[in-house]
């Protein structure tokens, strides 16, 4: 809502400067977004009058013109092709002061000037505010202002103040309700405009025109004025210009005038051409299926049952509350036009407005719930402004249908409570007199108070609260830091903690996080390689999204974090390191909503192989005592290796999978062909975790150390060797590990060589070579036996 | 003999205190006190004196012997240490060449602004809840005093499921869930993820991130909610930050307030970061609304709170000056090592 100042002190006496004023409002509730000060740069500008014009004797294109400025007549070299003695057009004075830098007297091709003619250019105007200006040249003023006098002022070039107005302040859509909030937040005197209409036509509006409402609870009243006589023409250009300032495109005097109300009371207006309504009856009603109407801006518009229309008694004259229609609007024709001030629903404006498209000033204002006290005011001061303007003669009386009636409410007023919630000391006294100003009805004995039409906000105790608290100033109220109050343990739970232990892993890593979104394209799955029905494709479907690629909730990370890659990989970076922890979310049968689950998504590429992404892991799985975690060979997931991969278990739960993406994927995502990623379920890891820790005593007998080598199938994963090993291997066996694997010529073809040290040791007494040997032998014959390995 | 004895002495001595490299030294050991040394000699000699001789000499032998031992040992100690200024003036290395890398990852800066944010809160006695994404439009909007058709849904459009199911539009369904399920007092921050249907763009983004405060007790006032919000924004953005408060509506607390920090940038005289403001709106507050408290089962009569929520893209971005809120979801490691 832009608010011109002027305007604004015509009902309220503003004592401070605008900057003051802007920051007392904003810390009151009416949130200034800007001032724009449209005449901030100007000075030294007056109105000057061509006395006479020569040509000039160096330049063909330039002329001489002596320009009476007031106090004297002055001597200007211009180049604009369209002025003629007896304009009165904007002259910047010598010493003036314009947006494009200050005026001198200078010489041009020998001639003396004494200032400049302007354009509205340069005077950092646009067409919207001086809708006459011609495109090039000078601005010339049609109406010849006083000689001398500042353009500013002529002009009504002023500081204009733009407000945010939040959705439950309807009121202070309008100059009057800022001007009300501006006053209380002053402490200086409002007043309301004096509405008095003369009535001068003849004989009843009720003989011209009939209202029926068919539809009360999406209209609760419809009044309408008729006004005969009308002489269409440019609406006057203080009116213009405030209507320019407040953003509105001027049109003729009758629309001028209703656009005015609005802006002023906040209530929207609509003027009809009462010709154009067949028998002068209208009939507020929801349209039908099949009707159509041409709206103002000259677009067709289906209509439905959901929406209300205005209609005559043969077809719609306007969408209520949105836009008039094409069929009765006012042009320079109209001799007589029917009035409207109407209270619509705000919900039935607001879905009409989407269903067709248009979002106007007058839905804008309906949307939020008008008062329907204020529709009688308004159409009285339309009425007015068109009697005052010599716009038209205005029929005596009002044709008012008000069938569902406003009803009053009041609060009692109780200051302790308020007191209690600000954590304020706030006199009872203070509070009454608050109200007052609010224009809230307050009986100063009982405290009752009685709420204004135009605040359906406020409803509660915590409302008046509220109402308090923005005047007494939110920022006078003392900090305080819940003393007295209950306290509290804080801290995170131990899977939050454990969360954190998974990042600080990560990034010991050396990998770095990121943040994807959380939805994605259903083409991905192909991408991806799924087959048709597989579980991963069934995602929870956005409705209204912002496209495709948008357009389904991510029920796997792996999609995300390959665009990670290739985003670094194409710009280069050698190494790619990356993990995010982030939600997958499947779809339940049966159940409202997904379940969504936290997962670790680790993505790699560059000087790195499968065994770094598995070393990782299985550092991160030792980290959080993970046991029972299991990596078998997994060769049927579509999007990785067949040949690289391994599914992730830990006790008997599925945990996820880790492995080299497969060399399609990879390419179909862009990403390097060597391409490794790990997905792991959190919470499976979480509740396998253990950190609950507990000393064991150090070995108090020596270890004996075997090493030996063994030649099995290439097949055999070297995780059944140790599972044979440890079979066999007694209580004495206490650790195997592998440290070397070799294939080639020293093996023969299909073979393999692998090569364990393995360590024994007692906890309760010194090892012989010999009980070592017998074990030794079991566990080669027990190779030997399952897995037809042999020593080498 | 005792001359002998003397100038054998002497001559050890002398040889000891010339002594260059460990392996003269031991020559000279070998020399004086070996099976076949000098003074070894000597003893052997012993047999051919008188008796009376006989303890004198062996005396006087074993004091000389006392002394060249001592001797070598000391001027062994000597050789070291010069063995060893020798050996470390030869190793000095160029200690303005790089370290070794260790690799190293980093955190996300939107993680490290929460993690902030919540060590902040956690230290004033709050406790982090969760809640979900994917939402019932029961707990995004209606409980929280939005009804079906209220203006306030459109200034916050939203992705829709179906009729009744919502990507979340904020963090406040998760003060529903906790008031639903847990007693007075409450004391808890949601940090999550929120949606709103807004194009990609340099300020824009349909996910982003919030952080929900939520405290229910007896006698919760407004001042508690400043005061909370004045400690809260002296941690996060340095001790000399000020708040300012400004009503605002929400349609789930009242009073409402938007809350603006001092600029970080110019401490509130203005500058490009703050547009010449000298201050940055932050987050909103207020006080719970009555119909929410009682919505939730809890009774407005009894019990008071207040909520705030903040976004977390915007604050790292304040913090860390960056300029483009695409670059926090593109992951360019460039980008995320600065952190
Ligand atoms: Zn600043």
């Amino acid at each position: 809502m832009k608010a011109p100042i002027s305007w604004l002190k015509d009902y309220v006496n503003i004592n401070v400067d605008i900057e003051k004023l802007a920051e007392l409002l904003t810390l009151s509730g009416s949130k200034v977004e800007a001032v724009e000060d449209l005449g901030k740069s100007i000075e030294n500008v007056v109105v000057g009058k061509i006395v006479s014009m020569d040509k000039h004797p160096n330049a063909d294109k330039l002329k001489v013109a002596q320009v009476d400025v007031g106090k004297e007549v002055i001597q200007v070299v211009t180049g604009a092709p369209n002025v003629q003695v007896g304009d009165y057009i904007p002259v910047a004075l010598v010493g003036a002061h314009l947006p494009g830098g200050k005026i001198k007297a200078s010489k041009l091709r020998g001639v003396e000037s004494y200032g400049m003619m302007c354009s509205i250019e340069e005077l950092n105007l646009t067409s919207d505010y001086l809708p006459d200006a011609p495109e090039n040249g000078v601005y010339v003023f049609r109406n010849k202002p006083e000689v001398g006098r500042d353009v500013k002022e002529v002009l009504g070039l002023e500081p204009v103040i733009e407000f945010e107005i939040t959705s439950n302040r309807p009121d202070c859509f309008s100059i009057i309700g800022l001007a009300r909030e501006a006053s209380v937040t002053l402490s200086t005197d409002f007043k309301k405009p004096e509405i008095t209409v003369k009535e001068e036509g003849k004989g009843k509006a009720s003989d011209h025109a009939s209202v029926v409402i068919k539809n009360p609870e999406l209209c609760s009243r419809y009044a309408a004025r008729v006004v005969t006589d009308v002489k269409i023409e440019p609406s006057p250009e203080w009116m213009q210009r405030r209507l320019a300032a407040a953003g509105m495109r001027p049109i003729n005097n009758i629309v001028d005038i209703t656009n005015y109300v609005m802006l002023e009371m906040g209530q929207p207006m609509h003027a009809f051409d009462l010709e154009c309504v067949d028998g002068g009856n209208i009939i507020v009603r929801t349209a039908r299926d099949d009707e159509v109407i041409t709206t103002l801006d000259g677009q067709k518009r289906q209509l439905d049952s959901s929406m209300l229309v205005i209609a005559d008694e043969n077809k719609p004259v306007a969408i209520a509350g949105v836009m008039g229609g094409e069929n009765s609007e006012v042009t320079s024709g109209t001799r007589m036009i029917l009035l409207e001030s109407a209270n619509f629903n705000g919900t039935s404006v607001r879905l009409t407005g989407k269903k067709v498209g248009i979002r106007s000033e007058a839905s804008n204002r309906f949307e939020k719930g008008l008062d329907v006290e204020n529709v009688i005011p308004a159409l009285n001061r339309c009425a007015q402004l068109i009697e005052e303007l010599g716009a038209g003669k205005v029929v005596p009386g009002i044709v008012d249908c008000y069938p569902v009636k406003s009803e009053t409410v009041e609060i009692e007023l109780n200051d302790k409570e308020i007191n209690n919630l600000l954590g304020t000391d706030i006199k009872r006294e203070w509070m009454l007199d608050l109200f007052e100003k609010l224009e809230f009805g307050v009986d100063r004995d009982s405290g009752i108070l009685t709420v204004p039409s135009f605040r359906a906000d406020v409803r509660v105790q915590a409302d008046l609260a509220e109402e308090v608290a923005r005047f007494y100033d939110y920022n006078n109220i003392k900090p305080t830091l819940l003393s007295g109050k209950s306290s509290t343990l804080g801290r995170k739970t131990y899977s939050q903690k454990m969360e954190d232990l998974i990042i600080q892993q990560m990034l010991s890593f050396g990998l770095y996080e990121t943040y994807t979104f959380s939805f994605t394209s259903p083409k991905v799955w192909d991408k991806m390689r799924l087959p048709k029905e597989h579980e991963l494709r069934n995602a929870v479907v956005i409705t209204n999204p912002l496209g495709e690629d948008f357009s389904i909730m991510r029920t796997t990370t792996i999609p995300e974090m390959l665009g990670v890659l290739k985003t670094n990989y194409n710009r280069k970076v050698e190494d790619g390191r990356f993990f995010e922890i982030s939600y997958v979310y499947r779809p339940i049968e049966g159940q409202m909503l997904p379940e969504e689950r936290k997962v670790l998504t680790i993505g790699l590429y560059g000087n790195t192989d499968f065994y770094y992404l598995k070393g990782i892991i299985e550092q991160l799985f030792a980290q959080m005592n993970i046991k029972d975690a299991d990596f078998s060979p997994e060769k049927n997931h579509p999007a990785y290796h067949p040949g690289r991969c391994a599914r992730v278990t830990i006790g008997n739960t599925a945990t996820g999978y880790i492995g080299e993406i497969h060399p399609e994927v990879a390419d179909n995502f862009e990403c390097p062909a060597r391409t490794y990623i790990a997905v792991l379920d959190i919470k499976t890891m979480i509740e396998n975790s253990n950190m609950t820790k507990e000393y064991k005593g150090l070995p108090k007998y020596p270890a004996i150390v075997r090493d030996i080598a063994l030649v099995v199938k290439n097949e055999i994963p070297v995780k059944d060797i140790e599972a044979v090993i440890r079979q066999f291997g007694d209580t004495i066996l206490e650790e195997i590990k592998l440290f070397d694997v070799y294939k080639g010529e020293q093996v023969p073809e299909g073979m393999k060589s692998v090569a364990y040290t393995l360590t024994f040791r007692s906890p309760d007494k010194t090892l012989t070579d010999d009980e070592v040997n017998r074990v030794m032998e079991n566990i080669l014959n027990g190779l030997k036996t399952d897995l037809n390995a042999t020593l080498r | 003999m005792k001359e002998q004895i003397e100038s054998i002495a002497s001559e050890a001595m002398e040889k000891l205190e010339n002594v260059q490299d460990m392996k003269s030294l031991e020559e000279i050991r070998v020399l004086f006190l070996g099976k076949k040394g000098k003074l070894t000699g000597i003893l052997k000699g012993m047999g051919a004196l008188s008796p009376e001789e006989r303890p004198v000499v062996g005396q006087m032998v074993n004091e000389v012997r006392k002394q060249v031992e001592d001797s070598i040992l000391k001027n062994k100690n000597r050789l070291l240490q010069k063995e060893r200024e020798e050996k470390i003036a030869k190793e000095t290395i160029d200690v303005t060449m790089p370290g070794t890398l260790l690799a190293r990852g980093k955190k996300h800066p939107l993680t490290q602004v929460l993690d902030e944010i919540k060590e902040v809160f956690i230290g004033m006695g709050y406790e982090i809840a969760e809640g979900p994404e994917v939402e019932l439009d029961y707990y995004n909007f209606e409980a929280l005093n939005i009804p079906k058709n209220h203006p306030a849904r459109d200034t916050q459009d939203s992705f829709y499921i179906n009729e009744n199911v919502v990507l979340r539009t904020q963090t406040s369904p998760v003060q529903i869930r906790v008031m639903e399920n847990k007693k007075p007092p409450i004391k808890i921050i949601c940090p999550g993820r929120v949606y709103r249907s807004d194009q990609v763009d340099a300020t824009h983004s349909p996910i982003f991130h919030q952080v929900e405060g939520l405290v229910v007790d007896k006698g919760v006032t407004m001042g508690d909610l400043i005061g909370t919000l004045q400690v809260f924004a002296r941690s996060l953005f340095g001790e000399d930050t000020n708040i300012r408060l400004r009503p605002h509506h929400f349609p789930f607390t009242e009073p409402s307030a938007e809350v603006d920090v001092s600029c970080w940038g110019c401490g509130g005289k203005g500058c490009r970061i703050c547009k010449n403001e000298g201050w940055i709106e932050i987050l909103g507050a207020g006080m719970v609304h009555p119909k929410v408290l009682e919505i939730c089962g809890i009774d407005p009569k009894v019990y008071s709170g207040f909520a705030f929520g903040l976004g977390v893209e915007r604050t790292a971005m304040g913090r860390f000056n960056i300029d483009d809120m695409r670059l926090l979801y593109e992951n360019d490691m460039r980008f995320l090592k600065q952190f």
